[in-house]
């Protein structure tokens, strides 16, 4: 079951919370204190430089408009996903493909290819080192967060991407879930509490009711494809028509414009926010394009998006099973929740004032870290009880779905069927586990066949095989079967739908253990060579200073002899050596700074009246 | 009964919901899977089990349906498939009604809608009087107490199913 093994001993070993975001990440910790966020924000952007290097964040951000076709961003939406899903977001998203490549997407950038899990396993890989840097502790273990409307697959792929960053991930917590832990750990709430949860790219709806210190989810919806995303793909939509109009050229085609508009449009998105008219100014090809945006347009344009929101609220609160009034409070998460439109929507709906106190952007993350510290025992009051946001079914005869888990059960759950054969000596039996709220298996999602395997032989209906299905805190899928007759365990085969197979994550692992090696090793290099660069430095100095001149030939020389050496090895990848010729030249220049440094003393004494 | 021992609980057809509630709390503070991150595997896998068993029980057990619906199979006394005789005519009457719907006939429409709100308070009675029928039973935990409420849930079932028939055709032409 487990594949970790703890150090009881070792107390000083943090397990972080992660919010992996569609637009931005941010990794936290949690002290006696309370939960604090480490470093800063990581926009989740991945770039990989003409030098084959993989840089992650701010600066990858600005290779977007310098080389956008070697840069990723919301590689979110890719998770868990296969080619044919994503044929929408490839007409808005610059997302390039490797190939045709079935259950397991493939990106392109330059000449390297990775897939949505290792690319985000860099994002996780740099906030894992920031933090690092910043405790002066190694981190193994983490609890990352996922939108609560994650499918199986998609949580599954944010699981192999912690893996492939070399994260024991712990936990995978709801998003709008951790928000409420942040939330209400703060404050000692309790009552029903609904957490609106409107981000980057997805959208999530759940309502709590919080005892005790217990975070029970009643219900959740969302839409995992329903973000501040597509607030800026439709105002691109409309600046291309314009500029198209105004310049007589189609400039969505050329990615460096499509970036440059698109950082055009969110800015003007974000300063609606507060001031009732702006201008959307952007130049491109020494041509500009200027257009006035007010807040009543902004508005009136985002309405159908806000719209979307809605009916997941509305299906949420019936399914919770409480009244509209019933709630007491609504909990703004999420950047897309600062714009005053959706506030005022929330409110109307919810007939409640949302709040809005704590940092939209950080509340997640600090809520992973509360749970973190649920984890590690260090927050011992607090309970959360979630539940698994989809029914899980199988398919039976006609392509029908029956329901063995439904939608909103809390989680651990699970559900047992048996299953027989139909003629007679048959040695397969096959299962097709599927998810979602549809009837027929073609409306669903399929999230993987199991093949029950070596049957012995026996007549038609005969065989008695136990399947158990059990969702796990994590809202993840495992299957057990069992021989009812023999209660030995039914051996059988897994075929995932969608995603990585272990080989394929042990792979991954594998090859980004040795790169974070060779990264490693490149690091030490770079830092001898700096240190190398500074003595080499003082040295070039000294010679015009008069403790120089004092020395004797021999030291000279010797002094000259090292500096020769440290030179030659200075291009070296070796940074024991570097680091050799360098303790070298300290050694032969010790003299040298010990009368540097009386003669430092002798000039400030001489100008000091004693 | 394995979903009243998950709980802790005495098997009872009337059950408090707040008693309910708190002995869920209790027992999820202690099982759930978060307080043994650090444990080994066999203790996280006990965990695994045993919550996995009290959400199922809670989440049966909350519902006085659901939660008479698993006793008397705990009990083995099974689901009747006839139709409640009293229930003849009228479903006679409304599949008379739903087939001139689905033709096209608009005027049935008024029928099925004064239908489904009589179904709906057959339900609601039901519902509401199904609670003396547990109290009768705990106290004297007479067999024969059972099979009347075995009965009254058939009933029920079979209004529930005409109820759902009913909406899905009305649904239907009204998004036309």
């Amino acid at each position: 079951m487990s594949t970790f093994q703890i150090d009881f001993g070792d107390t000083q070993s943090h397990i972080v919370g992660i919010d992996l975001g569609t637009t931005n990440s941010l990794i936290a910790v949690m002290e006696p204190t309370g939960p604090r966020i480490l470093s800063g924000i990581v926009p989740s952007v991945v770039s990989v430089t003409p030098a084959g290097e993989v840089i992650v964040g701010a600066e990858a951000r600005e290779m977007l408009i310098t080389h956008p076709e070697r840069s990723v961003y919301s590689v979110k939406r890719l998770m868990g996903r296969d080619a044919a899903d994503i044929r929408e977001e490839l007409k808005l998203f610059p997302f390039r493909l490797a190939e045709a490549s079935g259950s397991v997407l493939k990106l392109q950038f330059g000449e390297k290819i990775m897939t949505p899990p290792e690319v985000s396993a860099h994002i996780l890989r740099k906030l894992k080192r920031d933090a690092e840097e910043e405790l002066g502790t190694p981190i193994t273990q983490a609890v990352i967060t996922v939108p609560a409307y994650f499918n199986d697959a998609q949580r599954q792929a944010t699981k192999d991407a912690g893996r492939i960053a070399g994260l024991d991930v712990l936990r995978l917590v709801n998003e709008p879930t951790a928000a409420a832990l942040a939330y209400g750990l703060d404050k000692r709430k309790e009552g029903v509490v609904a957490v609106y949860d409107f981000g980057g790219g997805t959208f999530d709806i759940s309502i709590l009711r919080l005892h005790e210190g217990i975070f029970e989810v009643l219900a959740t919806n969302g839409d995992t494809h329903l973000g501040g995303d597509d607030i800026d793909n439709l105002l691109m939509r409309i600046a291309f028509e314009d500029i198209q109009a105004e310049w007589g050229e189609d400039i969505s085609g050329k990615s460096d414009a499509v970036q440059l508009l698109r950082r055009a449009v969110i800015q003007t998105k974000e300063q609606l926010s507060f001031v009732p008219a702006t201008v959307m100014d952007f130049e491109y090809g020494g041509k500009r394009y200027l257009r006035e945006m007010t807040v009543d347009v902004f508005d009136r344009l985002i309405q159908p998006i806000v719209e979307r929101t809605l009916a997941p609220c509305r299906a949420c609160i019936a399914d919770a099973g409480v009244r509209i009034e019933d709630i007491n409070e609504v909990v703004m998460v999420g950047g897309s929740t600062r714009i005053p439109v959706v506030r005022a929507e929330v409110e109307k709906l919810f007939r409640a004032r949302p709040h809005t106190e704590l940092n939209p952007d950080e509340v997640v993350a600090l809520g992973a870290a509360v749970q973190a510290g649920i984890l590690s025992g260090d927050v011992k009051d607090q309970l959360l009880l979630d539940v698994t946001p989809l029914s899980l079914g199988i398919e039976t005869m006609g392509g029908l779905v029956s329901k063995l888990i439904h939608r909103n059960s809390t989680i651990p759950a699970s559900a047992t069927e048996q299953f027989t054969t139909a003629v007679d000596g048959q040695k397969n039996v096959l299962i097709h586990v599927v998810q979602g709220e549809r009837e027929l298996v073609k409306d669903c999602r399929s999230l993987a066949r199991f093949d029950l395997k070596d049957l012995p032989p026996m007549p038609a209906g005969l065989a008695r095989i136990e399947v158990r299905f059990l969702i796990d805190a994590n809202g993840i899928l495992n299957v057990t079967a069992r021989d009812v007759r023999t209660g030995a365990e039914q051996s059988m085969d897994v075929k995932p739908s969608y995603g990585l197979s272990d080989q394929q994550v042990e792979a991954m692992i594998l090859e980004s253990f040795e790169k974070a090696q060779d990264d490693f090793k490149e690091r030490q290099v770079r830092e001898a060579r700096v240190e190398a660069d500074t003595i080499l430095a003082a040295v070039k100095k000294a010679r015009t200073d008069e403790a120089f001149r004092e020395l004797d030939a021999e030291a000279r020389a010797a002094i000259d002899r090292d500096v020769q050496d440290l030179l030659t090895v200075y291009n070296q990848s070796d940074h024991l050596l570097i680091r050799e010729k360098i303790d070298q030249l300290n050694t032969s220049t010790h003299t040298l700074a010990e009368n540097m440094m009386n003669t430092a003393v002798r000039g400030a004494l001489k100008g000091t009246k004693i | 009964m394995r979903f009243y021992e998950a709980l802790g609980l005495e098997p009872k057809l009337a059950l408090d919901s707040e008693e309910l509630k708190k002995h869920f709390y209790e027992r999820s503070r202690q099982w759930h899977p978060d307080r043994y991150s650090r444990s080994s595997a066999a203790e996280q896998q006990k965990s695994l089990e045993m919550t996995s068993v009290l959400n199922d029980a809670f989440r049966t057990l909350r519902d006085p349906v659901a939660r008479a619906e698993y006793f008397l199979e705990q009990k083995a006394i099974v689901p009747s498939k006839h139709v409640p005789p009293e229930l003849l005519e009228e479903v006679f009457e409304m599949n008379i009604a739903l087939e001139e719907l689905r033709a096209g006939d608009e005027t049935a429409r008024p029928q099925l809608v004064e239908a489904r709100k009589r179904f709906n308070r057959m339900r609601d009675e039901i519902d509401h009087g199904i609670s003396v029928l547990f109290l009768r039973y705990d106290e004297a935990e007479d067999a024969s107490h059972l099979l009347a409420i075995r009965s009254v849930l058939d009933r029920r079932q079979y209004v529930a199913n005409l109820i759902r028939d009913v909406e899905k055709e009305l649904n239907v032409h009204v998004s036309n």
